[in-house]
């Protein structure tokens, strides 16, 4: 039978198939981070067994994380608890931690990728959902709950049924000012928040052929936007070039024996999807959204849909905006850019290009998280950090951030934010915060204006 | 884990689509390190204001609306896949989620911790929601063994599905962990072969 990517990752991982039921399913790597962890541990001590393979777990710091000072000891008590009781169950399960301070820190979704513990034709799996975003390197990565957290620490393996199959394509040339994140927003946007709930997507076409690793991180990242439990694209050339010679990437022998493997790793030809979209790449501009869901996408210059239900009633009248009228001129006093979508170098330099020479508005607070220690030091070495503090803007030290407000990075209630992150949900940014989610290029552009524009018309 | 074999019971009503995880459970309450406390915390930005003033118009602070039964909008439980808000939905007193859809994750957390969610046609949700309306006592029972859910008073019944081997696991009160415990040796025996 003809196989997809999906398919053959897949069924390279079943332990064992129950009858009428679930597989068990095999996981090469489980990330862990402090804040949906601590439960598990707690189940497996309340059960007095210990975590079958410590080796193939690797744990970060990063949910709660200040971006300010982290040499000094967290001041949020609960916070503080937290990560210290990361640190005690990893340092009691052998567990490999890259805490607060490490070198190796970072949000989890940026850390493993450019540490090359993300790998082609893995199956990962880690308390959170964006965990989707390691599918762009041919994996099989989905976020889980903290009963599956403590299952994996049990066994190694997890008790799931088989997703059924969607393929989105995306086919011909983007126009200028149009990013990976503006693609998943309009793919979503089209699509809509469930449509992919029960699937597990791949994303095909020269569009993404074409997308460099950390374009295919984005888009990967917000599948579970649109509800698939995770999404995937081929690895190819790109992406052996990328995970070649990092620091737990396979080496010599080693990694040529695997590339072989990774080569296979490609849908058949008329292998079949349980649903199937196509898109003209040249339809797509840069987006926003307008309302309380990712799905709630539109052009950057094109009016919010007058289609009112209770719902979407309840999403404008939160965010403040009218039916019928665009986005383009609202006053913006906060952009956010960062997150595990889009905090990787590629989205600091697009930033960067477009902030370089100009300072952002007087009314604008504008906030640079990097994804990682070692995105903050790329950042610094080249030289990325004077153009964003000559023009105004705060470069912090790595975490979550304000994508979720879980630390100090809080939107102001009634405020809204440009964001690069993934969820403009009711108060994600802080209590009553009003979230528009964007491209690094369109949070920039939104700074240095302290307005929406349309800035498409002023790229060279 | 508790044992779910049938519940009969008035239900709270949420006529809200796409209630996700973060309206279930904010994040700012999810630096606890044990499951306990999350209950008071459910839907707490839309059960309070900034203040910490009751929102009268939300439908958990309104007398009327009462049980164990929890039934809401198209699509509950998207975005994050914090266990947290199944935890809070279970700790508040609900035993049931009704809704047209629900997010993967979320759906798989619920049925990890003792509480089912039962989906159901679009036109029946909106059967529940009116009937809830026009009479807050009206009940509703949810009967596991044969996946059927009932409006009592109009004896409108549907039939909802559920995995064969989730079913079993709630009626018995089984979790993933002892059946995963119980394969170990196959675990161990896959490692033999496994190519990553």
């Amino acid at each position: 039978m003809k196989k997809t990517l999906f398919d053959k990752i897949w069924d390279a991982h079943v332990v064992e198939s129950i009858p009428n039921g679930p597989d068990i399913l095999y996981i090469d790597k489980h990330l862990i981070h402090e804040v949906t962890s601590p439960q598990a541990f707690q189940e497996l001590k309340d059960r007095n067994i210990p975590v079958f393979r410590p080796d193939k777990t690797v744990a970060t710091a990063d949910h709660n994380t200040p971006t300010e000072n982290q040499h000094l000891p967290v001041k949020d008590l609960l916070s503080r608890k937290q990560l210290k009781e990361l640190t005690q169950n990893c340092e009691e399960n052998n567990i490999t931690l890259y805490g607060l301070g490490h070198p190796y820190n970072g949000i989890v979704h940026v850390m493993a990728p450019e540490l090359g513990i993300t790998q082609p034709g893995m199956t990962m799996v880690c308390g959170d959902s964006h965990t989707s975003t390691h599918g762009a390197f041919g994996t099989i990565a989905f976020g889980i709950g903290t009963s599956q957290v403590a299952q994996v620490f049990a066994s190694q393996s997890l008790l799931v049924q088989k997703p059924k199959k969607l393929r989105v394509n995306v086919n011909g040339k983007l126009k200028k000012g149009v990013t990976p994140k503006d693609v998943i927003l309009y793919i979503i946007s089209e699509l809509g928040t469930n449509s992919g709930t029960g699937y597990f997507c791949e994303y095909a076409g020269n569009v993404f052929e074409e997308m460099s690793m950390e374009g295919r991180m984005t888009v990967c990242n917000m599948s579970i936007e649109m509800g698939a439990r995770g999404g995937l694209i081929a690895p190819d050339q790109t992406t052996y070039d990328y995970v070649e010679g990092r620091e737990f990437a396979p080496k010599g022998e080693a990694f040529e024996k695997l590339k072989t493997y990774w080569e296979s790793l490609k849908t058949d030809e008329d292998a079949i999807f349980d649903q199937e979209y196509s898109f003209n790449a040249e339809a797509i501009e840069p987006m926003v959204t307008y309302g309380t869901n990712p799905g709630m996408g539109i052009k950057i210059t094109q009016a919010i849909p007058t289609n009112s239900n209770k719902s979407s009633d309840k999403a404008l009248e939160y965010m403040g905006f009218t039916a019928g009228k665009s986005l383009i001129d609202t006053p913006i006093n906060y952009i956010f850019i960062g997150s595990c979508t889009n905090s990787r170098i590629e989205d600091f330099r697009l930033a960067a290009s477009y902030i370089k020479g100009k300072k952002k508005a007087d009314n604008v607070n504008a906030l640079i998280v990097p994804g990682s220690r070692q995105v903050a030091a790329q950042i610094e070495e080249e030289g990325l950090h004077t153009i964003f503090e000559e023009a105004g803007f705060k470069l912090r030290q790595p975490g979550c951030s304000a994508c979720l407000a879980m630390n100090d990075d809080k939107i102001p209630a009634g405020e809204y934010c440009v964001s690069t992150s993934n969820r403009n949900f009711e108060g994600r940014q802080g209590q009553g915060s009003r979230t528009i989610l964007a491209s690094p290029l369109t949070a920039a552009a939104t700074a240095i204006a302290g307005k929406i524009v349309d800035f498409t018309k002023h790229l060279n | 884990m508790e044992k779910f074999v049938t519940l009969t019971d008035t239900a709270v009503p949420l006529e809200i689509e796409n209630i996700d995880t973060d309206q279930i459970i904010p994040a700012r309450f999810l630096k606890a390190t044990d499951k306990a406390g999350f209950g008071e915390n459910l839907f707490r930005d839309w059960r309070f204001d900034n203040e910490g003033n009751i929102k009268k118009d939300f439908p958990l602070n309104q007398e009327q609306y009462q049980g164990q039964i929890l039934v809401a909008g198209d699509n509950f439980g998207c975005g994050s896949s914090r266990e947290h808000a199944a935890w809070a939905i279970k700790a508040y007193g609900f035993k049931v989620v009704v809704s047209s859809y629900f997010a993967d994750i979320f759906k798989g957390n619920s049925l990890n911790n003792g509480l089912l969610p039962v989906q159901v046609s679009p036109e029946f949700l909106a059967e529940l929601l009116k009937a809830i309306e026009e009479n807050p006592k009206t009940e509703i029972k949810i009967d596991l063994e044969n996946q059927v859910i009932t409006l009592l008073e109009k004896q409108l019944e549907e039939r909802f599905d559920i995995d064969a081997y989730k079913k079993v696991c709630l009626v018995n009160g089984f979790d993933d962990i002892d059946f995963l415990l119980s394969k170990l040796e196959n675990i161990k025996a896959f490692e033999e072969k496994h190519i990553a």
